[in-house]
């Protein structure tokens, strides 16, 4: 392609794609992040789109918008502010001028900014003065035109060929950011492979877009190089996939097959549709006709023998309360995937939040723990579900996986695993020689019971959500429930013994060490590989494992003159630490937005209380 | 597993070994019994039973059989059901559950297996009261009765069992007596065999806080003359001297007396459970006395495929030609990269 003249290299870099809900600003992100992907760039991305399907054209409600971080060393989160906007409309101004650093460079197309467009997104005449955008680099394209004069002798309606209008942009950044065409271009031809003609449209506006950038020479061209990465077969994932696949895994290693009985619910709907898709493996899906349903269909399917497993939202997890108490009371293995989102009740839907946790550790009647498990990143995702299968099948009891929003939307490039390296999972049956069978006898290591599936000759049993003795009795015996309650509590707590230890991020020893949980990692971690760049003298401890916590957290926690837990609630986790650990002084950072921290307002929170000592 | 060989099974081979606790003259035990006849008659090895229930004196029905049981929560056993039968089709899977728990905190997931034919067994003990809470009205309550929650009468209308089920689609629908224990074991025996949800409505009589409330119809001394017991195939005569049938007037079922106005066997209507056109048997079900008598029996068994079967279809087809065999490949699939 075009000869280069001058390109600056750059460490990292934040790219946001943005334009009406209908412009196709997500396939555009995400075809520009596969290719910086491909190339060997590392990446975070994530989607920011609107509840509505299609909200009024040309409002900043309807404003959807794809942000992709690349870089040459690891990257964490999807940045917290862009470099480059690239904006369809002016109500994509209106939304992400603010998410724009200083000095940024922003790409609109100016053929869109018309008197009436500028009005609905809330402007009076001209939005870059309006905005002060004059320190920004801006590039007034006029994409529209562009389009209809490339694709002029094409014979393709004029609707079709504006369709092609974020090809043209991708174009334009890929130039900017020195990569190449032909992953797209492959695309291209995939998707309209039955319609050459549209597939000629979009690569002619991609190129178009290209040259037309290059021509203008408004930019200066920019190169990551690839990240130093280890060595293994990669490819993007995001967080609801990932979890869908840690299961199927799980099943296989198992020997089970797979049973997904649950609700859509924003932003969880990812893992049942991945999981309907998933009949090429034997998944049974199940889409239930409410929340309950869902749960209750597959603790049928765990007392039948399955691997079970609902998914769900924070409104969701509510309505299933009931039954997870009686997956607790029956000693049946489920896992319960809740994807949070920003509340209470239907809150923020699209947004994202971690203010489910008291929920998933206390939301139910009685005394009823369940095993809780929260992923730190997109990809983590498979693996704390993989686990979360392991533990629920090996100790017979439900284990709930707190996704989010933010996990299950971000993607990042993830290095395939290969199924031979995953543990062995064993599902603990019941011995068929051991007649009459009783359900409630334990290991009395584990305290976890035999299961017995049904077809099974001799081990007929009953079991249910009322107190039982061993034999699995109805039993009102004042005694025998509190010996069945501690028994199931501890049964949790041993599951201490086989989780990994709290893991320090730093030394193991210092001024500071923030605390997270679950999907907070990426934006802690790189505010504290920041901090330590600068000589601040600070760790991280991020918990996968929420109940039962690791053995080691007193022995970390006490190496420390101060402890900051940061989290995206009012500070649940806090509380929860408090109680657990009561012998130290928790400090809090807590943002209640429906969006992540930004780096810097944790660093800044870092800095504040190490001058204060 | 092991190996399962067909027994001769007896219904006391169903008895568990616990103590039956539903108060003495309650109709639940005839039911008990009832079942525990129809199963060893089928010739399904024990193993293969699983008892699903909700919540409520009926539900306490599995601890009560020497199967698989699962004792849930209220209103969900169809729910769980629909779990168990759709992991497992090999499994002879039965509901029991009440007018409470399946019609009101139940409703949704009632309509919905009976919509999706998920091939279960459900027999709804329907005592117009709620017992285990001692004596709430129900959905199934006449309205305007009178009890601890309705101290002046209830101002709503019932649901007819027989008129939701068809309403939700249902395949197969009848209805039965606690006490008649032959005709009973007949009904259970017959939904078992049906594939898809059978719906068995069992008029129970509550002792202590419905004493009586079918006995209108369902009395001994009365019976015979104000219901009617649909047999598929024969004419619909009833009365204590046969001398009662039912015909179609118009758009309308009408009690006629034979030999009376010149009616005969042959102007009486001949009954058709196997009919798809749901018409005429939602007239039967939803006979009331004292205009009808009440319908009894098997109204609706229309064939079709059920639910479990069609999903175990759908993932055989699939696998057939699909490119993803196991989880490597899945993981492999798409776009992917390599980092040397």
């Amino acid at each position: 392609m075009g000869k280069k003249s001058k390109v600056i290299e750059r460490e990292e870099v934040v790219i946001r794609f943005s334009g009406d809900s209908g412009d196709g600003m997500q396939l555009t992100g995400t075809l520009f992040s596969d290719t910086a992907a491909l190339f060997g760039n590392d990446i975070s991305t994530f989607p920011d789109y609107p509840a509505e399907i299609r909200a009024p054209q040309g409002t900043v409600g309807g404003v959807s918008g794809f942000q992709v971080h690349l870089g040459r060393s690891e990257v964490n989160t999807p940045g917290d502010f862009a470099d480059v906007l690239v904006a369809m409309n002016p109500a994509a101004i209106k939304a992400n001028a603010r998410w724009t650093k200083p000095g940024g460079t922003i790409i609109f197309d100016k053929d869109n900014f018309t008197e009436k467009n500028i009005e609905k997104a809330g402007y009076i005449k001209d939005p870059v003065t309006e905005e002060k955008l004059d320190s920004f680099n801006v590039i007034d394209a006029p994409i529209s035109s562009m389009v209809r004069e490339a694709l002029k002798d094409k014979g393709l309606d004029p609707k079709t060929v504006l369709r092609t209008k974020n090809m043209f942009a991708l174009g334009m950044v890929y130039w900017l950011f020195n990569k190449k065409l032909s992953y797209t271009e492959q695309y291209c031809d995939k998707k309209f492979g039955k319609r050459p003609e549209l597939a000629e449209a979009n690569k002619i506006a991609l190129r178009a877009g290209y040259y037309y950038a290059e021509t203008i020479e408004a930019l200066v061209p920019i190169r990551i190089s690839p990240a130093h990465i280890a060595k293994g077969n990669y490819r993007n994932i995001n967080g609801n996939t990932a979890a869908a696949w840690g299961l199927i895994a799980a099943a296989e290693k198992a020997g089970l097959e797979l049973f997904i009985g649950s609700y859509p619910i924003t932003p969880a709907t990812g893992i049942l549709e991945e999981l309907s898709a998933r009949k090429d493996l034997g998944v049974k899906s199940f889409q239930a006709e409410d929340e309950i349903a869902g749960i209750c269909t597959a603790l049928g399917a765990s007392f039948a023998g399955k691997l079970a497993v609902t998914s769900t939202s924070g409104p969701g997890l509510a309505l299933k309360s009931e039954a997870i108490g009686l997956g607790v009371m029956a000693e049946l293995p489920i896992v319960i995937i809740d994807v949070q989102r920003a509340g209470p009740s239907t809150g923020l839907p699209t947004k994202t939040e971690q203010s489910d946790l008291m929920q998933a550790l206390y939301g139910r009647n009685g005394e009823c723990p369940v095993v809780v498990i929260a992923p730190g990143t997109p990809a983590d995702c498979f693996k704390f579900a993989f686990e979360a299968a392991k533990i629920a099948v090996e100790h017979m009891t439900p284990v709930l996986l707190l996704s989010d929003s933010y996990l299950a939307n971000g993607t990042e490039p993830w290095k395939i695993p290969a199924m031979k390296d995953l543990p062995a999972i064993h599902p603990p049956y019941a011995d068929i020689n051991e007649t009459p069978f009783l359900p409630y006898k334990r290991d009395w290591e584990t305290l976890s019971r035999k299961w017995a599936i049904p077809g099974t000759r001799g081990l007929e049993h009953r079991i249910g959500g009322l107190e039982k003795t061993i034999t699995g009795t109805v039993s009102y015996i004042p005694e025998n429930h509190e010996l069945m309650v501690k028994q199931r509590a501890g049964k949790v707590e041993r599951i201490a013994e086989e989780i990994a230890p709290l893991a320090v991020i730093g030394p193991e020893t210092g001024d500071l060490l923030l605390i997270g949980w679950g999907g907070a990692y990426g934006y802690l971690v790189t505010a504290v590989r920041e901090l330590q760049a600068e000589g601040y003298n600070v760790s991280l401890a991020n918990f996968n494992h929420i109940n039962p916590l690791p053995k080691n957290v007193a022995e970390v926690f006490s190496s420390f003159k101060r402890i900051l837990v940061c989290e995206l609630n009012m500070g649940q986790f806090a509380g929860y630490l408090r109680m657990k650990h009561q012998g130290f002084r928790y400090d809090q950072l807590n943002k209640i937005q429906g969006l992540p921290f930004t780096i810097q307002e944790i660093k800044d929170k870092c800095i504040n209380i190490l001058e204060e000592n | 597993m092991a190996e399962t060989t067909l027994d001769h099974l007896s219904p006391k081979d169903f008895k568990s070994d616990q103590e039956v606790r539903w108060c003495p003259g309650c109709g639940d035990h005839a039911v008990l019994s009832a079942v525990q006849k129809a199963l060893s008659e089928l010739g399904i090895p024990k193993e293969k039973f699983a008892f699903i229930s909700g919540i409520g004196c009926s539900s306490r029905f599995p601890y009560y059989m020497d199967t698989y049981g699962f004792h849930g929560i209220h209103g969900r056993a169809s729910a769980i059901a629909t779990g168990v039968k759709t992991a497992n089709p090999e499994l002879s899977v039965w509901q029991i559950t009440g007018d409470g728990d399946a019609l009101a905190i139940g409703g949704n997931h009632f309509i919905h297996v009976v919509r999706r034919n998920v091939d279960i067994n459900i027999i709804l003990f329907n005592n117009e009261i709620y017992g285990l809470t001692k004596g709430q009205y129900s959905p199934t309550s006449e309205k305007g009765i009178v009890t601890k929650t309705s101290p002046f009468g209830t101002v709503e209308e019932p649901f007819s069992v027989g008129e939701l089920v068809i309403g939700a689609k249902g395949k197969f629908f009848a209805r039965t007596i606690d006490s008649n224990v032959a005709l009973s074991t007949r009904i259970y025996s017959e939904a078992a065999r049906h594939k898809g949800t059978s719906v068995i409505e069992v008029l129970q009589n509550c002792v202590i806080f419905n004493e009586g409330i079918h006995d209108t119809v369902a009395g001994r001394e009365v019976r015979d003359d104000r219901t009617v017991t649909l047999k598929h195939g024969e004419p619909m005569i009833f009365g204590k001297e046969n001398d009662k049938g039912l015909i179609l007037d118009g758009l309308k079922l009408r009690v006629v007396k034979l030999g009376e106005s010149g009616y005969n066997e042959k102007n009486i209507l001949v009954h058709d459970a196997f009919e798809s056109n749901p018409g005429i048997q939602y007239m039967l079900a939803n006979m009331r006395y004292p205009e009808y008598p009440v319908a009894l029996g098997i109204i609706r068994s229309v064939p079709g495929q059920t639910y479990e079967n069609a999903v175990e279809e759908q993932i055989s087809e699939i696998r057939k030609t699909a490119k993803i065999k196991c989880t490597d490949d899945l993981l492999n699939s798409g776009s992917t990269w390599k980092v040397d």
